[in-house]
């Protein structure tokens, strides 16, 4: 998020688009409800599933999914065509604003409502209502990520946001929604295959030659491979051993089938985690990791506040932490490491890591900092770009509205999308193993419109088989008038009905992100004889 | 803005316009008890136990929602304070279940607390016999709406702090209570169970249902929550080593009073009886049970060969967007001084 949730509710009107934050991130859907509420802000719900949100809207559009690109250069035409650009921020602290001009005049009203099916009065409505409040903040989530235009998608949401002028003030911004308690940290902290901790290139010689030195080791500078990467070289057997801490590829990656070949025909597949997850199930070791009450550290959260977690409880059996396992292993490969505690460790990160330097153990002990803090004495950032951007000019990336990878066909009629529910999260792994969540919603659903169920003939509850070019699943139905015409939803956290064996793995060319908001997907009732 | 200045029992306190007499009087550390009060909503005035007198005037007053005037001299304590205190705690008590001692509110119990304070026993009114149904329909919260003393505090803080409006207060005067909007079940409503109702509930009429009967914590820790990436802190409650709840609240953390039904029910993983406990090796189809030592050779080993085989590019590391900051910078050193591989990700896209 470049704005902390402190000035969330500062925002004069809030646009919120491919988030259902009430069932993915509920406090801050609370937040952004109780500012509705108290008549101090407007809300601006984007997002093809009639989503609980909607009912706080001033305006709700709700476009074909996969259509985002045209209704945000739609709205930027409307902008300029309606005189509400920032001219003085777009003059003072952006370049390439031609190429935007240039890049949205096609985008007319009539184009947008025949791509998207927003009606061109609402999309008016919205624009005028983003472009002339005096603060205006845009969340989003992974309904504008898992795209193949992903990136493009959030260009062009950076675009609405600076031809506003809606950076780098309270109440302003353009905030993604972090899904996984240190998502953000993991990125932080390197977890990436092209970036040292704090976004340092690996091919930059500097910050490699930095980090040679810190570590004693001569280290690779060529960008490795992401995580589907990963699994189309191990399906090749370019990659032949993997460490997988944390994670159940086997339910989160796109077309399940593929991954689990994948992991099969490595020579070595460890895993580490606290359950035996499908993931773990096809490892050749097992190790027993702790959960995160159960140790010391620190977690970034979607805001970019670093904050302690403590240790609440003792671990079960032999567990060991992820910490202590990592550098056990490291000292048999050869590689001889020892630190007295995870504070040492923060110690060396911040000596390598200019946006977390000033961040230490001691200090987060009397409450959390937002990175960037350079230095010790530094309180933290609150609100990113305030005086400039990172790269100095905020620069437009025009962009064009490309079609999904995969579109409805007559075998394939429908648009799946996917996606969490409230009760449940991610595999499933913690959640089904809490008894209250778990007794309250005990398996998933596909949400079908009523009216396609009706022409179908399936019947609320009724069972039904899901498949797609990739493979089938059976579910039940549940009607609902959230999903529109034409779309299914579901979640993915039921591995008896795992919703990516349907999948597409086609990615952003960029984010390498996977397309889970649309497959082509046909219905069928199943019989239940 | 120019400060105003009152007097409590006796002392002087200055104050902003607009304090209350209830946050005039904490300034200076005298407590005046409340049951419907949270400093998180408008204050009411409801329950009426933060009666005060105004000593110049002689009126009794709510303190919640009574804006210090400047010159007031309030006595929280005077004899007609107590009397009226003590009536209003008798009328309340008089409508409320005698069924303490197996109530699993307990001594948390705010009610009972004022009532012994001042002395109170069940028996000094006349009993009103307004029983109603237990509401026992989801696996988080458990309804008793006789013990239910018309505070609305959940009502106030569904609407002003969760923003979800999904409980109102219906009927008026004895049989006034809290229902879900329309009185329909709870999992067809706006409501969310994100607890927080429960956790305002002065009394024993809305209970945590998977905590119940757990106990007293010996100690209360802050977590970060393992789930979202909003960050929100869990004070875990702890007893015997185990989790036996999880409370809001904590001073500066990023949600408040406020959690969602994961963060304050879904802890119960931690202790399921299927947590890996040992390493296990692969042998054939089974994966067996094997020592620390043996695993991690095995893997050392395995790492080695195919590095040596293949080169430092045919191995895979996935961090986890799950682990701690210092356990993902380890891994990513990991794949990057001790592999010598960029190969490393996680589930960022996911």
């Amino acid at each position: 998020m470049t704005n902390s949730l402190e000035d969330l509710a500062r925002a004069d009107v809030i646009l919120l688009t491919g988030t259902n934050t009430i069932e993915n991130h509920p406090v801050i859907a609370q937040m952004i409800k109780t500012a509705v509420l108290s008549g101090g802000t407007k809300l601006i719900v984007v997002d093809p599933r009639d989503i609980s949100m909607a009912r706080y809207a001033a305006v709700y559009l709700r476009p074909r999914p996969g259509t985002d690109v045209a209704w945000l250069n739609g709205m930027a035409r409307l902008i300029l065509a309606e005189g509400l650009a920032d001219e003085k921020f777009i003059e003072s602290r952006t370049e390439d604003f031609e190429e935007l001009k240039r890049a949205v005049d096609a985008y007319t009203p009539e184009l947008v409502q025949k791509i998207t099916g927003i009606p061109h009065a609402d999309l008016k409505k919205a624009a005028r209502l983003y472009a002339s409040a005096p603060s205006a903040a845009i969340y989003y989530a992974m309904g504008i990520t898992q795209h193949t235009t992903g990136t493009d998608n959030v260009k062009a949401v950076a675009n609405l946001a600076m031809l506003t002028g809606n950076i780098g003030r309270q109440g302003t911004g353009v905030n993604p929604l972090r899904g996984q308690n240190n998502v953000q940290g993991a990125c932080d902290m390197g977890a990436l295959p092209n970036v040292f901790p704090g976004y340092q290139p690996v091919s930059d010689d500097g910050a490699r030659r930095k980090f040679e030195k810190a570590w004693g080791v001569k280290l690779p500078g060529e960008p490795g491979l992401t995580v589907l990467e990963m699994m189309n070289a191990a399906a090749r057997g370019d990659i032949r051993a993997m460490y997988i801490v944390g994670e159940n590829p086997v339910l989160t990656d796109p077309d399940s089938s593929h991954v689990v070949e994948a992991l099969e025909k490595l020579d070595l597949l460890i895993v580490q985690d606290i359950f035996l997850t499908e993931t773990a199930k096809l490892a050749d070791v097992v190790l027993p990791g702790v959960a995160s009450v159960e140790k010391e550290g620190t977690f970034t959260n979607t805001e970019r506040l670093v904050q302690r977690s403590r240790k609440a409880v003792e671990p079960p059996g032999e567990t060991r932490s992820d910490m202590d396992i990592v550098i056990d292993l490291s000292n048999r490969i050869g590689y001889k490491q020892s630190y007295s505690g995870p504070d040492k460790v923060m110690e060396e990160m911040a000596s390598l890591t200019p946006s977390y330097a000033g961040i230490s153990f001691g200090r987060l002990a009397r409450g959390g900092i937002r990175w960037p803090c350079p230095d010790k004495k530094h309180r933290g950032t609150r609100i990113l770009h305030a005086k400039e951007f990172t790269r100095g000019k905020g620069r437009f990336h025009p962009v064009e509205y490309i079609e999904p990878a995969e579109l409805p066909d007559r075998e394939y009629p429908f648009i799946l999308t996917t996606g969490r529910m409230l009760y449940h999260y991610h595999t499933g792994s913690m959640t089904r193993r809490s008894r209250a969540l778990a007794e309250y919603i005990s398996d998933g659903w596909a949400e079908i419109n009523p009216r396609d169920a009706k022409r179908l003939g399936i019947r609320e509850g009724a069972p039904i088989r899901l498949s797609s070019r990739r493979g089938s699943v059976e579910t039940k139905a549940k009607l609902s008038a959230r999903s529109p015409e034409g779309v299914v939803f579901m979640s993915f956290h039921f591995a008896e009905q795992a919703v990516n064996r349907l999948t597409n793995p086609a990615m952003d060319k960029d984010g390498k992100i996977p397309e889970f908001k649309i497959s082509a997907v046909k219905i069928d009732p199943v019989s239940s004889t | 803005m120019a400060g105003i200045s009152i007097k409590v029992n006796g002392r002087s306190v200055s104050a902003y316009p607009g304090t209350s007499v209830l946050e005039a009087a904490r300034k200076i550390g005298i407590e005046i008890p409340t049951l419907c009060h949270h400093p998180e909503l408008a204050p009411t005035g409801y329950c009426g136990v933060c009666v005060v007198e105004d000593l110049g005037s002689g009126r009794l007053i709510t303190a919640c929602d009574t804006p210090a005037d400047h010159g007031m001299d309030i006595s929280t304590d005077s004899p007609r304070v107590t009397e009226a205190r003590r009536r209003i705690l008798s009328l309340i008590l008089s409508d409320h279940p005698e069924t303490c001692v197996i109530c699993e509110k307990g001594n948390a119990c705010r009610l009972r607390e004022l009532s012994s304070n001042l002395g109170l026993a069940f028996t000094s009114a006349q009993r009103l016999g307004h029983l109603r149904g237990v509401v026992d329909a989801n696996p988080f919260i458990h309804r008793d709406l006789s013990k239910c003393i018309g505070c609305q505090l959940c009502v106030r803080a569904c609407r002003e702090i969760q923003g979800a409006e999904a409980v109102e207060f219906t009927w008026t005067g004895l049989k006034g209570r809290p229902l879900v909007t329309g009185d329909q079940e709870m999992s067809g409503s706006a409501c969310e169970l994100c607890g927080l109702c429960v956790s305002l509930c002065p009394v024993g009429a809305l209970i945590e249902k998977p905590t119940a009967h757990t106990g007293v914590e010996e100690q209360s820790v802050s977590v970060i929550c393992p789930y979202c990436g909003v960050g929100c802190t869990l004070s875990v409650r702890v007893r015997d080593n185990e989790v036996i709840g999880v409370q809001a609240g904590v001073p500066g953390s990023v949600n408040g009073p406020s959690l969602c039904v994961k963060g304050r029910y879904g802890l119960g993983y931690v202790q399921h009886g299927e947590r890996l406990t040992k390493p296990l090796v692969r042998e054939g189809d089974e994966l067996v049970e094997a020592s620390w030592d043996e695993a991690l050779d095995k893997v050392a080993e395995g790492f080695k060969k195919t590095m040596k085989t293949h080169g430092t590019d045919s191995v895979g590391i996935l961090a986890s967007a799950k682990a701690t900051n210092e356990e993902n910078y380890l891994l990513q050193k990991f794949a990057r001084a001790v592999i010598g591989t960029n190969n490393v990700d996680h589930c960022a896209r996911l």
